[in-house]
């Protein structure tokens, strides 16, 4: 399965993850305590120069991902136009692309493994409460390995709906891709009981 | 024990999944993006415990950076936009949904669903997604409301189908529809 993170290989890609994400949560913190436009340009500033860093095909990658923000940017900046505060506006979509953009950045540089090593640290207190961790990073296994077994089987049923069909994919093709995974919820928990279940 | 487990991830999977088929567009041409339709039916088929845990298991891969969601968007970065209180709004609107499902055994299936489908995919998710753009937008939550208001009929037509399809898979699989089980 395709993940986010940056094939090309920065220094950060060793860092602990555990550090990357506090210092996330920490520079975020401070994206929120202050108002000042010239501060959010500044910081918009830095962080696109982390994203330079590395070469020019990871700051488009990262520049690519902030693509999904450009509708709420418009949105704020009309409003704000309207409302003749620019410059609050300018301060909210400045911070909202930074906080986007840290983030993103953390991604980009963290393994999958890296991240599942933080999740299974986050989750060891709650054993003492009886959570069973193994199950959880089971379930997570199972999901990551069946989202393209079950896509897969979508696109078939698609295929075979546009064979028989005249008219578009409709919403009924749902119901048959639900029971496919049950199917295999079931198929998949006799398989786990008949090698002595959990 | 082994049921539960597999049904929560394959149904986590199924969210996923239902990112990646083709979109599908309803009868006047509108194309629907189908991953609440798949929270709605996580609460209504598997029922409030096991659903809300599915839709938080595939919350937790998403943030963990995987591309779930649907036109291929993952990772952190979802968390800081403005639109992430729809997102965290998921797993407590699938767990609402199935807890109405369990509570009102008395109607019919299709009904129910439809109903816990209105309540928990609709209302639930939107009071978390507008306080979410409150708090990143610094605006009133009529104004935020007001920015998403065009999503709502949309909403409504998957909330019937969360119920229709709920109803299928009740007659298809009826011992898997762990809700009434």
């Amino acid at each position: 399965m395709i993940s986010l993170t940056s094939p090309v290989e920065t220094r950060a890609h060793g860092w602990p993850a555990g550090a990357k994400l506090a210092a996330l949560c920490a520079a975020t913190v401070v994206l929120f305590a202050t108002n000042a436009l010239l501060w959010h340009g500044v910081f918009l500033a830095l962080t696109l120069g982390l994203y330079a860093l590395p070469g020019a095909l990871f700051l488009r990658t990262g520049i690519v991902r902030l693509r999904p923000l450009w509708i709420f940017a418009a949105v704020i900046l009309l409003w704000h136009l309207v409302t003749a505060d620019l410059r609050a506006g300018l301060v909210i979509v400045m911070r909202m692309m930074t906080a986007v953009a840290l983030a993103n950045l953390v991604t980009m540089t963290t393994r999958l493994s890296d991240m599942m090593g933080v999740v299974r640290w986050l989750l060891t207190p709650f054993r003492a409460f009886g959570l069973r961790t193994d199950l959880v990073e089971l379930a997570m296994a199972l999901v990551i390995r069946f989202t393209p077994v079950l896509a897969d089987k979508g696109r078939m049923l698609a295929l075979a709906w546009r064979a028989r069909a005249v008219r578009r994919l409709g919403w009924r093709i749902i119901t048959p891709f639900a029971v496919l995974a049950i199917d295999d919820a079931e198929h998949v928990a006799d398989a786990l009981r008949a090698r002595g279940g959990l | 024990m082994e049921r539960s487990l597999t049904l929560i991830a394959l149904f986590a999977a199924l969210i996923a999944a239902l990112g990646l088929i083709p979109k599908f567009t309803l009868g006047f041409g509108v194309p629907i993006t189908a991953q609440t339709l798949g929270v709605m039916l996580c609460g209504t088929v598997l029922g409030a415990r096991r659903g809300g845990l599915a839709v938080l298991l595939f919350i937790a891969l998403v943030a963990l950076g995987l591309p779930l969601l649907a036109g291929g968007r993952g990772g952190l970065g979802v968390f800081a936009t403005p639109s992430t209180g729809f997102l965290i709004g998921w797993p407590v609107g699938a767990f609402v949904c199935g807890l109405i499902m369990e509570r009102s055994r008395r109607l019919p299936v299709a009904w129910a669903a439809g109903i816990a489908s209105v309540l928990g995919g609709i209302v639930v998710i939107y009071v978390f997604g507008v306080a979410g753009l409150m708090r990143a937008l610094d605006k009133s939550a009529l104004e935020s409301l007001g920015l998403v208001t065009a999503f709502i009929p949309g909403d409504l037509i998957k909330a019937v189908l969360a119920g229709l399809i709920t109803a299928g898979l009740a007659r298809a699989r009826p011992a898997s529809l762990l809700s009434r089980g």
